[in-house]
């Protein structure tokens, strides 16, 4: 039992890898089969990264801590793959995200380019990768392999504004790969290894010199993680790349700065933890200014932007700000409040990001898409207007998706976002918990915080219902789009989830407290994957002592 | 030998950081080419400067004062591979946006003059 459990660990990674080679082989014209496959790999990679979920949560194994050992090299001398309550959980809103993304490509856009397929499951292969390796070198592997694949993906539509686009994206990353490796270079210096849980011993035991190796490495290894999810210095390629995309693929960005957020909440809260509290409290504050920093920039160009594809680019710096803020706090109330956030907003920005190209076409009724369709390339036949199930009332269900990713986004009731705020506040100015010590103790950054953050959740809402009443209300003889099944089914079914983390708001939250519990107890962590034996009896252990 | 090979990576990363500056594709990706050697060169010096060493060695038990650290040498290879693949990636973007926009500019447009 505990061997095919094991074997589990590996599934998101080898599923997308498998599925992509397989579907590189296959030609263009076969597009019907390559979606039918693709979606086989993405629902299979649901069910695998469910498993996973259930499996950290229940704690089959010891502490919810799972670990794979990679050609069964025992940590730190192999590539361990750990995956716990915070892996499985972002691999869970990864799949979800994907499945949905793919759904709504069926019709358009995964025409639109010959290898979409495969370049779609070696992204997920890389995030999935990122979310479940416990080495750093092996995390700039699967860094690269979904930017590589994010590139491909970002040019879906050849486009000249895509294009310009994709070459800052594509520059802005690179140069971010290089401080990576930089940062990993320099911490494999002061350290000597690169397994996360060996480094954060080591890190414990250091003396001065090599801990100022070891924090210079670190800040320079940040500095590849705050690009990624966009802190404010680093962030301005997010919203022209963001608009820039395609619907899916922009969907799927979405989850790949909350990659960044995951990073360095698992590397700060591992190797980090047992620093002195003087590093803790500076890296913390640079982190919760830089996230409050991050949080204005957002605000400020919310509410300047017109277009929904750069709204939604704010949306999401939003969103990254606040949580970047949340992790420099560190507090594990804090921090469950925010991977509740994280949740929810991954979902709601997903969500609305493939409502932007639905809402479009009430405004420009099929022109733009049609020139659009015609410079693709490898499209057989340009898709007839009526062809798939259109579903009925098309206005009354994009007003209310609009409506309903607005609200989460913003932070109204009734909906997961005023939750998932509510709790931070809540966190934020009783960190101990409700009653216990002074009520009205948290300094002068969390209210600051605070502030913005309602700020924030009043500039979304002021510029969502402009745009909103520009595109429902005030468009004379708009002409209800045609929608399709297969593209509002996929955000209907994100926002059902917002909607049913909403009410299921207890056991979430329980569920993101046990997370956050966990991750303050790195030593847990720590021990099972030093502890976990490599198996006898198979050849690779055995190698060494001959 | 510190100094020279720390000269050595400053003045390629310092070059590599004033082209990715400049305004043309081109300048931009032989900028990306020197900060990715001053990288591969960095990451190679952190196993220690050492001369005439093997990386591995048969002997046993293992004296670690009389071989090379393989590991970084390992990690540079992979990062070589990957930067190789990924500037590859860049360089046929370029070639992409010269043939659409018809120019060489990072904006895909010339400069009001």
């Amino acid at each position: 039992m505990s061997f095919w459990a094991d074997q589990l660990i590996l599934l998101p990674i080898l599923l997308p890898l498998l599925f992509a080679a397989a579907l590189v082989l296959l030609s263009g014209r076969q597009q019907q089969l390559k979606f039918a496959i693709n979606l086989t790999g993405t629902l299979a990679l649901l069910i695998t990264a469910i498993t996973l979920f259930w499996m950290t949560d229940r704690e089959v194994w010891p502490n919810g801590v799972g670990v794979y050992l990679a050609a069964n090299w025992q940590a730190p001398f192999g590539i361990a793959l750990v995956v716990d309550r915070l892996s499985a959980l972002m691999l869970t809103l990864a799949s979800v995200i994907a499945v949905a993304a793919l759904i709504f490509s069926y019709r358009r856009w995964s025409r639109a380019g010959v290898h979409f397929h495969s370049l779609f499951q070696f992204l997920l292969a890389g995030i999935n990768g990122s979310f479940i390796t416990g080495d750093l070198f092996n995390l700039f592997v699967f860094f690269e392999i979904m930017l590589a694949a994010s590139y491909g993906l970002l040019l879906l539509g050849l486009q000249p504004n895509r294009i310009r686009a994709s070459m800052q994206y594509v520059v802005v990353n690179l140069v971010a790969s290089s401080f990576f490796l930089i940062g990993v270079a320099l911490i494999y210096a002061a350290a000597g290894t690169l397994n996360m849980a060996d480094l954060a011993v080591r890190a414990a035991a250091m003396n001065d010199s090599e801990r100022l190796l070891l924090e210079t490495g670190a800040a320079v290894l940040a500095i590849a993680f705050l690009t990624k999810s966009a802190m404010w210095p680093l962030g301005f390629w997010l919203p022209t790349t963001y608009a820039a995309a395609a619907p899916p693929v922009a969907a799927m960005l979405v989850l790949m700065t909350k990659v960044g957020v995951y990073v360095l909440l698992r590397l700060w809260l591992l190797v980090f933890a047992d620093q002195p509290e003087s590093l803790n409290a500076i890296s913390g504050t640079a982190l919760v200014v830089g996230g409050l920093l991050t949080l204005t920039y957002g605000t400020i160009g919310l509410l300047g932007s017109q277009e929904l594809g750069r709204m939604a680019g704010f949306s999401a710096i939003i969103s990254s700000g606040t949580l970047l803020a949340a992790i420099g706090y560190g507090e594990p109330k804090v921090i469950s409040a925010a991977l509740f956030y994280l949740v929810s907003s991954t979902l709601a920005v997903g969500a609305f990001m493939l409502l932007m190209e639905l809402v479009e076409r009430i405004r420009k009724p099929s022109a733009a898409m049609l020139a659009l369709t015609m410079e693709a390339f490898a499209i057989d036949d340009a898709p007839e207007e009526s062809a798939g199930v259109v579903i009925p009332a098309a206005m009354a269900f994009l007003g209310l998706s609009f409506f309903a990713c607005a609200l989460i986004i913003a932070g109204l009731p009734p909906l997961s976002g005023f939750i998932a705020k509510f709790s931070l506040f809540h966190a934020l100015l009783n960190p101990a918990g409700l009653f216990i010590g002074n009520l009205y103790s948290a300094g002068p950054l969390a209210w600051g915080m605070l502030a913005l953050i309602i700020l924030s959740g009043l500039a979304a809402i002021i510029s969502l219902m402009r745009f909103g009443v520009r595109a429902f209300w005030a468009v004379p003889d708009a002409k209800p789009p045609r929608l399709h099944l297969t593209e509002a089914l996929p955000i209907s079914m994100l926002l059902l989830l917002c909607i049913s983390i909403s009410i299921a708001a207890g056991p979430t939250s329980r569920y993101m407290e046990r997370t956050s519990a966990a991750l303050h107890e790195p030593q847990l962590y720590i021990e099972r994957v030093l502890s976990s034996p490599a198996r006898p009896g198979v050849p690779g252990t055995a190698g060494v002592e001959q | 030998m510190e100094a020279v090979i720390a000269i050595a990576i400053g003045v390629l990363f310092a070059s590599g950081v004033w082209l990715i500056l400049r305004p043309r594709t081109f300048q931009v990706i032989i900028g990306l080419l020197l900060i990715s050697y001053a990288v591969n060169l960095f990451i190679f010096i952190m196993g220690r400067l050492t001369v005439n060493k093997p990386p591995l060695t048969l002997e046993n038990p293992v004296d670690t004062g009389l071989f090379a650290d393989p590991v970084t040498q390992a990690l540079v290879l992979t990062a070589i591979v990957i930067g190789f693949a990924t500037t590859a990636l860049y360089l046929v973007l370029l070639l992409t946006s010269r043939g659409l926009t018809g120019t060489d500019h990072v904006d895909g447009k010339e400069p009001r003059q």
